[in-house]
């Protein structure tokens, strides 16, 4: 278990109060001006040392991420955009650090923006978290009132102004181009890359975007080394994160503890077991609702990092961890998550708009026992026909936790959906667009 | 996406109050030189929360001249986001979240007593035109579920009983406190927690 004085987020559970004075007894604006003073290069160096990954779900290195942005400013402005949209389903970490620990955010705002040649700052936030908004607004007026940001921001001679954006309830807006088009003012739908947004962002000039999670653990990896922090956890997978672990647990909660911790730890010490003991665990949801699942042969020894879920197929994701017992039923689960997909699909490319509805739709017969043989493989097919086909990561986030269902429950959905098709198999099959190529 | 149906029921017209206006002022101003078109959003939060938490299509219209952008460009931004209401919603509004971890732990219960105590369909007000209910996609409070959104506040760990006891004390007019229903501490593992135990006992 992570030392207590090796935690990040001393404040997780709201003891001290997030007012700044608590915030600075804590540890948080002291020594900003020094390290702001020690240059851009050599924070970017320091967090590329500390290989801290992105906390948003892909796990793409900060440091490196920073080092795309353009040197000097050139004739267009550059802005750093902090992602608050936290929506995916089984995880609420983001939403413990704009209410306890803003100011944490703020100084990693700042601290990011200087790196990254910024002077302005806009975070999106989900526009259901208004009283975080409203916590995390305080907490910026209270910042401008000590001059800690604005016009030469701590002393430093950096101007930084942050902004708040609220977005409105869609899923999407957490990819970082869609994010993009919804601060401009558009539907949130993503757009194509290249270009990256560190070269054409934000009103087509050089934008960084980040987790409020990465920012907010900046500050103290530069305070207290690059090197403390790559001590903690594994290789290349190192740090402190915060867990989610939600479901069928007796003490849902969330933690910060290292990255690597083993899953069975996590649930049975932190989040006080299974709800009906550990052998009643059917399943977990690794890491927010678009990871494949885990059956519970593998959450015996799976460790909780990027690289050891990569390879059990599955994904670190925003750790948010959906622990499922065996009194569900676990093909009802994913239909929900199907819905869910379906439900938040911006419409823009064809095979997620009508692959993630046509996903829900099967479930929810499945569910039911009403699909037949030969649809549990057409299920399968539809994912891959989804997967990789689409602008954003969105397609393989609705694709895989339908996938992760039928790799390792495919025995009970093919029971529960065990009659002969209607149609024989030599017939057309009229869900196919492409009967042509049947006929073979 | 979401079915938005747009209220048949329209006023005439819409123009924000003179607090508003400087609030929309003071908005646009957080955007560069130019870029007015992003407070398009916070705009229609604006007219959402003056017109008794819904945009009538008057409201769109003037707010694309208040930032002189085109109307459809107004409307789609509008009609895209779920949480901007297009027709009349209750002055209480119920935002049951149903998504897969909430699921688990109950939420359809919530729903039920909804259907029971506030109205049998989604988006149908109270026999008082107190009230009305929808079931959401996930937010973001899962390790308090089941939980759900009453206008601006959270309210999580819930069960039957004190859904329902939520549900009496808003149509008596009384307001609930928002947070946790089992009596824990935001998100501490409730009589686990092995974390940060000086801090707390300090």
């Amino acid at each position: 278990m992570l030392k207590d004085e090796d935690r990040i987020f001393t404040n997780l559970y709201n003891d001290l109060g997030p007012d700044i004075l608590s915030a600075q007894k804590r540890g948080d604006w002291q020594n900003t001006n020094e390290i702001i003073k020690k240059g851009k290069e050599w924070i970017i160096n320091e967090i590329k040392s500390s290989e801290l990954r992105g906390r948003g779900g892909a796990g793409f290195p900060t440091g490196l991420k920073w080092s795309f942005a353009p040197k000097e400013v050139g004739s267009r402005p550059h802005y750093l955009v902090i992602n608050a949209d936290e929506s995916e389903p089984g995880t609420c970490k983001d939403r413990d650090i704009l209410r306890f620990e803003p100011h944490k955010l703020i100084e990693g705002c700042l601290l990011a923006a200087y790196a990254v040649n910024a002077n302005k700052c806009y975070i999106y936030i989900r526009g259901e978290y208004i009283t975080e908004g409203n916590k995390l607004q305080k907490a910026i007026n209270e910042a401008y009132e000590k001059k800690l940001i604005g016009a030469n921001a701590c002393d430093s001679g950096w101007d930084f102004d942050i902004y708040i954006h609220y977005g409105a309830g869609a899923y999407i807006c957490g990819e970082e181009t869609a994010l993009l088009e919804s601060l401009e003012g558009n539907k949130g739908q993503p757009r194509l890359k290249p270009p990256f947004p560190a070269l054409i962002g934000l009103y087509g000039c050089p934008t960084i975007i980040n987790n409020v999670e990465t920012i907010a653990v900046v500050p103290t990896i530069l305070k207290r080394g690059a090197k403390w922090f790559s001590n903690i956890g594994k290789p290349k997978n190192t740090g402190t994160k915060i867990y989610c672990i939600s479901g069928n647990v007796n003490n849902p909660c969330n933690v910060e503890e290292e990255m690597g911790i083993p899953l069975k730890e996590l649930i049975e010490k932190h989040a006080g077991g299974v709800i009906g003991g550990w052998e009643n665990l059917q399943a977990v949801i690794p890491g927010g609702s678009s990871m494949p699942l885990l059956p519970k042969k593998i959450c015996e020894t799976i460790n909780m990092d990027f690289d050891s879920l990569v390879e059990q197929k599955s994904g670190l994701g925003t750790a948010g961890i959906v622990v499922i017992n065996k009194d569900q039923d676990i093909i009802k689960c994913m239909a929900r998550i199907a819905r869910f997909y379906k439900h938040e699909s911006c419409g823009q490319c064809t095979p997620c708009r009508e692959g993630s509805g046509w996903m829900w739709r099967m479930l929810e017969r499945m569910a039911k026992g009403e699909a037949s043989r030969d649809e549990v493989d057409m299920l399968m097919d539809v994912t891959q026909q989804i997967e990789g086909h689409t602008i954003c990561a969105f397609g393989e986030g609705s694709a895989w936790p339908v996938q992760g269902l039928l790799r390792h429950f495919k025995k009970e959905v093919a029971k529960r959906n065990n009659f002969n098709p209607l149609i024989n198999k030599n017939k057309k099959i009229p869900y196919l667009v492409d009967q042509h190529l049947l006929e073979k | 996406m979401s079915i938005k149906k747009i209220s048949k029921e329209q006023p005439s017209s819409f123009e924000f109050n003179k607090k508003n206006l400087e609030e929309a002022q003071k908005i646009i101003k957080n955007y560069p030189e130019g870029k007015q078109k992003s407070a398009v959003m916070p705009l229609l939060y604006l007219a959402q929360k003056q017109n008794d938490n819904w945009i009538p299509l008057a409201a769109m219209k003037y707010i694309a001249k208040f930032i002189n952008i085109p109307y459809i460009k107004v409307y789609e931004v509008a009609t895209f986001y779920t949480m901007y209401n297009l027709s009349p919603v209750g002055k209480y509004f119920f935002q049951i979240c149903t998504t897969t971890p909430c699921m688990i732990r109950g939420a359809y219960d919530i729903v039920n007593i909804c259907k029971k105590k506030i109205s049998d369909k989604e988006n149908q007000l109270s026999k008082d035109s107190n009230c009305s209910w929808i079931e959401v996609e996930c937010l973001g409070a899962c390790i308090n579920a089941p939980m759900m959104q009453i206008n601006d506040d959270y309210y999580e760990d819930l069960n039957i009983e004190k859904t329902e006891k939520i549900i009496n004390q808003i149509q008596n007019g009384e307001k609930p406190a928002p947070g946790s229903y089992r009596g824990r501490k935001n998100s501490e593992p409730e009589n686990n927690r092995k974390t940060l135990l000086n801090i707390k006992n300090a």
